[in-house]
Order: C-alpha cells, then structure tokens, then sequence
C-alpha cells in the first residue's frame, strides 16, 4: 500500500488513527456505561447531516417556515423520515449525554488529571443546550414561538436587561428577525460542537480513559488495543442504541413532542400549559422554583456551572463510587432528585408541586456545594484494590 | 435505591402532559394504530364524503392536495373530476384581475373562506381549525377527535354556557363553539353503509389521521424492516463482540 | 479451554491477514445499511411531489393570431407557441433537411397541428434562451429564432440552421383540448 505510505509522509493521518483508533490502550475493564460517548458522537454526525439535508428545503421566514416543514413531511421525498430523525435524534442526543455524564460523577472521571476533560464536556452540554432551544423554535408552532418568548423574557432580568432582549430579538417581539438569526446560529452551533468534541478526545487522549475501579492502570496488561475490543463493543452498543432509536423513528415519533407545536404559532395566543422539550424540565423547575426572576435566571444556569467546577467540590482521592460507602448511595439520590426536577417541570408551579421543586432544586444545590465537600473530607475510605487483578475486584 | 430510581423513570416516562380538566379519552381501535397498521380504504373513502359534505362547510384542509386523494384508492381520473367540482382563485390575467378556475390536481382543496377574519365573523368570533394537522395537534389524536363528536352532553348541573357555546365533556373547558356536527343519516355513503354518528366519527377521524400523517402505512412498513435488519446485525455482531473479547481476562 | 496457552490479548491474539467468515459478513451487511440509509437522503434532494405534480400551462389559442407568438413559462422553462401562417408552415416544408444538423422534417414535429408551432425556447447548446430573429428582406418579419450567446440559429420549424446547437428545439408534451380552442402544454 505505498499510496497509503506516501499519503502518511506528507500527512500522518494513518500513522495518527492507528495510534489514537487501533493501537490506543484502552483499560480493559470498561462497561457498557463508557460506550455512550462515542454514541454521543455518532449522534452528532446524524444530527449535522440530517440537518443539512432539512436545511435544503427549511424556509426560515415566519411566513413560510411551518409550510415549508409540512412540505418536507409531505412533498420532500424521504422528508418524513429525515424530518424524524432529526426530531427524535434530539432527544437521543440528551439521553446518551446525560447517562454520560452521570458515568463522570458515579466513577469519578472527572477527577485529577482529567479536570479539563470534565469542563470541555459542560462546555458541550451548554452548546447542545443552546443548539436544541433554537433548532425547536424553528419550526414555528406555537410551543416554538411561545417557549422562545419566555425564555428570551428571561435576559430581561439582567441590568440593561431591556436592551439585550431587544438585541437578542432584533425587534420588540420574537418575530421574523429572530427566527432568521436562530436558524443561522442553530446551523452554525454543531460545528462549535465538532470542534470542542474534538478537544474533549484530545484531553481524553492524555491520559486515557478512567475504568469503573477508578484506580490508574499500572501494568501492559491492564490495557487492550481500543480495536478490535471497542469497537466491536461500540458497534454492538451502536446496534442496540439504533434499535430504540428507530423504534422511535417509525412507531412512535411524536412521543417526545408537544402537540402543540403542531398548531402554527400564533402570538395573540398562548397555551395554556407551556412546556420545554423534556430534556430541559429541570432546568425549568429550577428555574421557577426561585420567585425572582433574575434569581431565578441565576440558579438555572448556576445548577450548569455547578457542574464545572465539581472537581474541585468533591476532592475525595477515591475516584470510582464503587469504593465510596457512602456516596454511593447519595448519586442515586441525586439521580432520583433530577427525575423528581424533570417531572415538576412538566406541572403548573403552584401548590405541591412548587413546593416539591423547591425542594428538589435546594437538595440538586445542596449534593454539590454541601455534601460533596463533606464527602471529601470525612467519608470513610476503603482500600482499593492494588491492582486490575486484585483478586478483591468484583465486576459490577 | 437503584431499583426505586428505575421505576420512577419508567414511570415517568409515561407521558404525563400538563393536566387537562377533562375526562379519561375512551381509547378506540384503529386499523391504523398497531406497529403494523394500515388505513382501510374504504374508510377513508367515507371519511372524505364526511369532511366534504358536513365539515368543509367551516373547516379548511388547506394541506391536503386533490392529488393526495390517490391514497384513498382514487383513480387519476376520478381525483381529476373530484378536483374539477371545486373552483380556485387564480391571476391576476393580462387585464390585472384575477379570476376563478376549476381546480386541479395539483390545487389544495379550497377553504370555505378566504381568510380568518371572514371565517370568525360568520362563526361568532370563533374560529374553526384547518383540520390537516388536528389529529397530530391535540392530546389524544384520533381519539379525540371521535370523542369530541360523540361527547356533546347536557352541561352539568351548575353550569353557565356563555354566548351560544355549546357542552361537550372532551372539550378542554367544557364550552366549544361549534355545535353537535354529526346527526344520524345525515350523509348517505356511496358505499351504502349506515350513517350513524358513530360510523361517521370513526370514519372522519380515520380520513383526518391520514391527512394529518399520509405516510404512516410507507412509516410503518420501513420500520418492520429496519428493525429486523438491525436486530440481524446486533446479533451479529453480539457474537462477534463475544469472539473477539474471549480470550481477554478480566 | 484450549486457549489458555494463548498469547496475552494486548498482542495480535488472531492472525490479522485473516478475516472469517463472521466479521466477513458484518462488515458487508454493515455496508449494505450504511449505503441503504443514505438512499433516503440523496432521495430527498429530487424533485418533491410538488414540483412534480405540475400544472399544465394552458393557452387560449384565439389569444394568437396568425403570424404571432407568444412566450409561456412551463416547468420553469420558457416554451415558444407559435401560430404560424401558410407561407411559413409551406417554407418549412420545403427546407432540404439534408443540410440541417439535426434532420427533422416539419410535418414529424408538428403533425398534430402545423399551424401551431410549440417549442421549449432553450437553445440546445448551453441553455440560453433564443431571440426572435427578423429578416429584413422580407419586411422585418420574424423567421426563426437566434440565439443571443453564441450564435445558434433556429428556422420557423425550431431546427437548427447554423451555430454550435447540436440539436433542434425540443418540443415538450402538449396537445388540443376543448375542440382544440387550448392547448395544454405538460
């Protein structure tokens, strides 16, 4: 293969992806729970690439853009189908990234030395969030208008605050401006995504992949080349993924959506229940949970930061919770607590269930400020195993 | 606590949409629901003689082209008659005026008027939907819809009907303008089926889940065969995983 | 199990160069999915049922008197429809096919009607839409079409005469309807 050979002498990709795809050390103990970021991954090429192909026939006008998505679902051929994909890859995306991200704070992969690791993925999670708010006003029914209004509402709360939505709106109202903007800005955000994706590998790529013992690999044989063991085992995680994925697609692929939005939007109108996509109820319970509005503004985005700066809450030296008495028991907490967050976004905020989510929004801010920092400090410590042969290990 | 959490997920993943005031929808079966459903022809056959005859009076279907109608198991011939009964607007023609023409195939179906604003002023203000989406844009879809023409009921006691609305237990609120649009008999079918209310509401929502989703039967039957070809292949490659991590110890 | 005496797995446990039968068939199969759902994507970028179902362009034809013509827009193209005089369905006729590029007669491309003359008004040779051409010999009057990029020209029966166009004005579906008072062009 001297094509291949005088390719790599000029430009060493070949040499690169054997190294960082075949060869790469790869713990060899990782679960099923370390298949999801390259999921993550092949979700976003579909999600880029079903775009494109809606983006030839998407009319950004408010005068045409709920047509012209009929029009895909109607005329286009294969339209339905792309429309679908992209629609309920959406909510696939935040499935797969937030089982990712509870991976990091069960096994401790955030932790030193791969602090930037963690930061560079709350980077992506904020692109995704801000690339799936505009991808939904795009279609312009009436959960698109209304959500972007409340929403948008909310920067009204900072000083100046009148301005920058009048910025952000290009206008005095959601209205065409701002629709021709988001629909730029939602084409331009995945791009912004591939690249700090690209760094977040490239941070990965230092130092390798934690393991769910969360203990460094010491011996060769700690690690197996990443192919053929991963990507055999990512391409059966890919199958199953594609499995549900398309059980979505073609049997149920409204499930995740509004009828609502089914109804053009109409701004002398507003539902009498407005709801974000589900990947966003608990920041909305967050949200509302606080009576003031810039309190409130604050407390959503700061249960995102929050996140940011987790390795340096939870200092405990033990990575993996498998080692961690009591912790592991106060992630599932947390996890129960984000579900309790997601189902009060979905109610009116008023009697039980305000109280409810406030309670759930203090305890989110309590597990991270409070009883993370304790943890580090006073949980008893185990012994972890020497090493991945410790006879001690017992797979999960 | 793991198992707890996992309930509560599948529990919550139940769609539990804001709440709605109204009774529990009765469910229907619909030939179209299941994994591998179809439309029935001849249902949507009569379910078009519905819409055409009762609800196009108010209501547009302004998404739906008189070509379209071939999934109904029209011929090009007859969609062409069908198409020719209706006249659109067109122009402006060399004199600067527009003008009326019979419709073709490839026209929507016409609105019964020109815009919303002439369609509240003969309606008490209210304006009846376009129909094209209604089954995709309610809580319910199809079974709503046949609820809704089976649930006008005398208002419970206590109840204030303001301004000329009617009761109907589906509605969310209680109080819909439009009244009981569906009597016994009121359409004689082509096909000589009886035209009850039941008949006709079971009729017209299966007609109006086909306007709102034409491509469910191509959906569906694209799905059998994905699934199967990806089942196929994670198995495969379920085995190979199991070949190739053989000999790794753990 | 008889592998236990097998190399460690962070070596080449399987001889590389040899692929079997299992991993064969997954990566073909594999293939055959990847190349079946781009299918639906490249699809989508043909032209939509909309575009597809057209509407046919009808013309009056007591809106054309003799000696006239007029330009239409159908499929996005213009289409030339002529009503042509006796003198010049008879100078149509008697042009040698032999020295035209492309040999048509007349009576082959209008049987249905010589008097109407329906054409698609692109110039065969890269797209340009052609001029009526005069002839001041004969009082200014139109006699073909000539084409403004390079050159081409076309006689009153479309073909072409001269200039790079390889073939004669194409000639879309159309035919007579309500006794032949419309033609109904697509």
């Amino acid at each position: 293969m001297s094509l291949i050979r005088w390719i790599d002498e000029r430009l060493p990709i070949f040499t690169f992806f054997n190294k960082e795809l075949k060869e790469y050390p790869t713990p060899k103990n990782l679960n099923y729970l370390w298949n999801f970021g390259s999921l993550a991954g092949i979700i976003l090429v579909i999600m880029i690439l079903s775009g494109i192909f809606l983006a030839m026939h998407y009319v950004p006008h408010v005068s045409m853009a709920f047509d012209s998505v009929e029009r895909i679902m109607r005329d286009v051929n294969g339209g339905w189908l792309i429309r679908y994909i992209h629609m309920n890859g959406a909510s696939m995306f935040f499935i797969v990234v937030y089982i990712h991200i509870f991976r990091g704070l069960f096994y401790g992969s955030y932790k030193s030395p791969r602090e930037l690791l963690w930061i560079l993925g709350v980077v992506i999670l904020l692109l995704m969030m801000a690339t799936a708010f505009m991808g939904y006003v795009l279609p312009w029914g009436q959960m698109s208008f209304w959500g972007a209004t409340v929403i948008t509402n909310l920067f009204s709360a900072f000083p100046f605050g009148e301005s920058i939505v009048h910025w952000l709106w290009g206008g005095f109202s959601v209205d065409n401006p701002t629709l021709n903007r988001f629909f730029v800005l939602h084409y331009l955000f995945p791009f912004l995504i591939v690249a700090v994706s690209g760094l977040h590998l490239v941070a990965l790529h230092q130092f390798g992949s934690n393991n769910p013992l969360g203990i460094d690999r010491t011996k060769p044989t700690d690690s197996i080349p990443f192919h053929p063991y991963y990507t055999i085992k990512d391409l059966f995680g890919l199958g199953v993924f594609l499995l549900i994925y398309c059980g979505f697609i073609f049997f149920a692929p409204n499930f995740f959506g509004e009828p609502d939005n089914y109804i053009p939007a109409n701004p002398l109108v507003t539902p009498a229940h407005i709801v974000p996509e589900w990947y966003f109820l608990p920041f909305y319970a967050i949200l509302r949970s606080i009576p003031d509005k810039l309190g409130g503004v604050l407390t959503m985005f700061g249960a995102v930061f929050v996140l940011a700066v987790v390795p340096w809450l939870d200092r405990n030296p033990i990575r993996s919770s498998r080692f961690r008495p009591i912790y592991k028991h106060l992630f599932w907490v947390l996890v129960l607590n984000c579900f309790v967050l997601g189902w009060i976004g979905a109610k009116p905020p008023e009697g039980m269930y305000l109280i409810i989510g406030r309670l759930a929004t203090a305890y989110y801010f309590f597990h991270f400020l409070i009883l993370l920092p304790l943890l580090g400090k006073y949980e008893p410590r185990p012994k972890l195993p020497l090493s991945f042969d410790d006879k001690a290990v017992k797979s999960l | 606590m793991k198992k707890m959490t996992l309930v509560l997920f599948l529990v919550m993943i139940i769609p539990c949409h804001a709440d709605n005031a109204v009774p529990h929808l009765p469910k229907q079966n619909w030939s179209f629901n299941s994994a591998f459903g179809t439309f029935k022809r001849n249902e949507l056959q009569r379910g078009f003689q519905v819409y055409k005859e009762v609800c196009s009076a108010c209501h547009s279907l302004k998404r739906i082209r008189f070509r379209d109608l071939k999934s109904l198991g029209f011929k090009e011939s007859e969609i062409k008659t069908i198409a020719a009964g209706y006249e659109v607007k067109d122009g402006p023609n060399a004199e600067g005026e527009m003008f009326q023409r019979k419709a073709l195939p490839s026209d929507a179906i016409p609105s019964p008027y020109p815009n919303d604003n002439a369609a509240r002023a003969t309606n008490n203000g209210a304006l009846p939907p376009d129909l094209s989406l209604i089954v995709k844009a309610r809580e319910g879809g199809a079974d709503y819809v046949h609820a809704l023409m089976n649930g006008y009921i005398d208002p419970p006691a206590g109840i204030v009907i303001e301004g000329g609305r009617h009761y109907n237990q589906y509605f969310p609120g209680g109080q819909i303008s439009m009244a009981k649009p569906l009597t016994d008999g009121q359409v004689t079918y082509a096909d000589g089926t009886s035209a009850t209310v039941e008949q006709m509401s079971r009729d017209v929502s299966t007609f109006l889940a086909w306007a709102a989703e034409p491509e469910t039967e191509q959906r569906k039957q694209m799905g059998v065969k994905v699934m199967a070809y990806l089942l196929f292949m994670t198995v495969i490659f379920y085995f190979a995983m199991r070949r190739i991590w053989r000999d790794v110890k753990k | 199990m008889s592998e236990s005496d097998k190399p460690s797995p962070s070596q080449e446990p399987t001889d590389p160069t040899r692929r079997d039968f299992l991993t064969l068939t997954a990566c073909a199969l594999g293939a055959v999915g990847v190349g079946a759902a781009a299918m639906p994507f490249i699809n989508s970028m043909n032209p939509a049922a909309d575009v597809l179902a057209l509407a046919s362009v009808d013309i009056e034809t007591k809106d054309i008197p003799v000696g006239t013509g007029k330009t239409v827009l159908w499929r996005g193209k213009p289409v030339f429809v002529r009503h042509r005089s006796d003198e010049e369905i008879k100078a149509a006729n008697e042009t040698s096919i032999k020295s035209l590029p492309d040999q048509q007669t007349d009576q082959e491309r209008f049987s249905k009607d010589p008097k109407w003359l329906v054409v698609v008004g692109v110039c065969t040779h890269l797209g340009c839409v052609p001029n009526e051409k005069k002839n001041p010999d004969k009082g200014n009057e139109a006699d073909g079409w000539l084409c403004p990029c390079h050159g081409s020209v076309y006689d009153l029966s479309g073909r072409v005469i001269s200039g790079p166009a390889p073939k004669n004005l194409e000639i879309p579906p159309y035919q007579f309807v309500n006794n032949g008072s419309v033609i109904r062009i697509g």
